[in-house]
């Protein structure tokens, strides 16, 4: 689904991703963990071009998204993104912060007041469905700044999938919540996890990354030094600092 | 002349509806009008500008819209608002051939200039917004400048209303200067009542009470103003 092919990524002459090659399927849930500042959160976001590669190529859909000439807008609307801060739009209403971009989108692609009309209340339908699923119908016209943090994360993962992604990508979904709020924002992740959405996902959640993850990728100074099943990484971890890194963390 | 009797001979001329009728039906309504929407048209051009300067820069288009910008405020800051008047009244209007009159005229000065000024407050406004709501903008698959006017434009509005206001009292202050291109405003109706009664104290005491109770109101305004803005953040 994403080819990643000998990507890097600098910022003056820190070398923050060296070269990294790997193929991200259809049907994936890859989870990436390692130590803070070793490149997981660049590697994510060079995914959707978040962040311009160095060099390389990211092949989507068939285009290379590091080409500066692809539209790529159209395809981040099929890569779902959910951040460490929720992000979600302050102006504007929980119902809202789900709908506003397929509508802007959408109603580019359809003509005429009748149609249009008819999509917006498709949209707002959906989005209407998206926040029962999160048990927040309630709280559709409140603005975010009236949410708890794992009410606007959950709602930061459903205006993701408001746009039917094809793929989702997690940095740190969990880092910025209190405690108590984890475990329900972990609960969506697992759902969609369930119903075979391919994701892509930073955590610092070993356990969830052990239960959830197909494949977990260790990354340390800017590569992936060792990856696999997430029996095989975390119990059987082959490379020292990744057998460092697990007993630090686990 | 003692006091009373300027006050009286002042009184007298003002209080004539024909007097009365020039000063608030055509002076005041003027100097309101290109202060008004002087800083509408000012709002418009500094978003833009103030777009452009907060670009990323790796591709040439924004570098030439950036220089382009910096020339315009540079200008505009850069020379008294009477200079600006009458080059473009005397000036440049003739030169393209074109007059829409001087009210006109005096309001798309005012426009022209406030926008170089809304700039700089506006930039400050949108580098106050989180960058992540770019971002999240962006990674949902909407375009830089949709993400800039749906998203995060208005917030920095919202943050920058009560230094917009401040804009708005310097533009109703500055309009007094905009009889040099034979506009009637506040200023000028008075003046005309010192020219008719030889008599200059009381109507520029009585202009300057008349724009003080202006910029009360003003201030008034942007209270009021910060006041509900601060409830409807709590509410939220
Ligand atoms: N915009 C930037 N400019 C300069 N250096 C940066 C920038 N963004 C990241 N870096 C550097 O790149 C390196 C990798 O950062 P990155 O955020 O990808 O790490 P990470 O693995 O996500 O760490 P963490 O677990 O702390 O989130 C760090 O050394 C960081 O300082
Ligand atoms: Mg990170």
């Amino acid at each position: 689904m994403i080819d990643v092919i000998n990507l890097t990524k600098k910022y003056g002459d820190l070398t923050v991703l060296d070269g990294i090659t790997e193929t991200i399927h259809e049907g994936e849930r890859v989870v990436i963990v390692g130590p803070s500042g070793s490149g997981k959160s660049t590697f994510l976001r060079c995914l959707n071009c978040m962040e311009d590669p160095t060099s390389g190529s990211i092949i989507f859909d068939g285009e290379d998204l590091a080409d500066m000439k692809v539209d790529i807008n159209r395809h981040r609307q099929n890569i779902g993104m959910v951040f460490q801060q929720f992000n979600l739009f302050n102006n504007k209403t929980v119902l809202e912060n789900i709908t506003l971009a397929p509508w802007l989108i959408g109603r580019k692609k359809v003509k005429g007041r009748a149609a249009r009309a008819e999509l917006k209340a498709q949209i707002t339908a959906r989005a209407h469905e998206l926040l029962q699923r999160i048990g927040l119908d309630d709280w559709a016209d409140k603005y975010p700044s009236t949410l708890s943090g794992g009410q606007k994360q959950r709602v930061a993962i459903v205006r993701a999938l408001a746009m039917n992604p094809k793929v989702i990508l997690f940095d740190e979904p969990t880092s910025a919540l209190d405690p108590e709020m984890v475990g329900e924002v972990l609960d969506l992740i697992r759902q969609l996890a369930n119903e075979g959405m391919t994701m892509v996902i930073v955590t610092h959640e070993m356990g969830f990354a052990r239960e959830v993850g197909t494949r977990v990728f260790f990354m340390d100074g800017g590569n992936i030094m060792e990856q696999g099943t997430p029996q095989e990484v975390f119990g059987n971890p082959k490379c020292e600092r990744l057998q460092n890194f697990l007993a630090k963390v686990l | 002349m003692d006091i009373v009797k300027m006050w009286q001979v002042f009184w007298e001329k003002f209080s004539n509806p024909d007097t009365l009728k020039i000063v608030f039906g055509t002076g005041l309504i003027n100097t309101l009008l290109i202060a008004v929407l002087g800083l509408l048209i000012g709002i418009v051009i500094g978003t833009l500008i103030a777009t452009v300067k907060v670009m990323p820069k790796y591709k040439l288009l924004p570098r030439v819209l950036d220089k382009i910008c910096s020339v315009y405020v540079g200008f505009f800051r850069g020379t008294p608002i009477v200079v600006q008047l009458l080059l473009t009244y005397y000036v440049l209007l003739p030169l393209c051939g074109v007059s829409f009159g001087s009210l006109n005229t005096a309001i798309l000065v005012f426009g022209l200039n406030s926008g170089a000024y809304v700039s700089e407050i506006m930039r400050g406004g949108i580098l106050s917004v989180d960058s992540g709501q770019m971002e999240a903008g962006r990674a949902v698959g909407l375009s830089y400048s949709t993400t800039m006017m749906k998203i995060v434009v208005p917030q920095a509005v919202k943050n920058i209303l009560p230094t917009l206001g401040n804009e708005l009292i310097a533009l109703v202050k500055d309009t007094s200067v905009v009889s040099f291109i034979a506009v009637v405003d506040l200023y000028k109706t008075f003046q005309e009542i010192g020219n008719r009664t030889y008599e200059y104290l009381m109507p520029y005491l009585f202009m300057a009470l008349i724009y003080i109770v202006l910029v009360a109101l003003i201030s008034l305004g942007i209270k009021w103003m910060e006041r509900s803005l601060r409830k409807s953040d709590r509410r939220n």
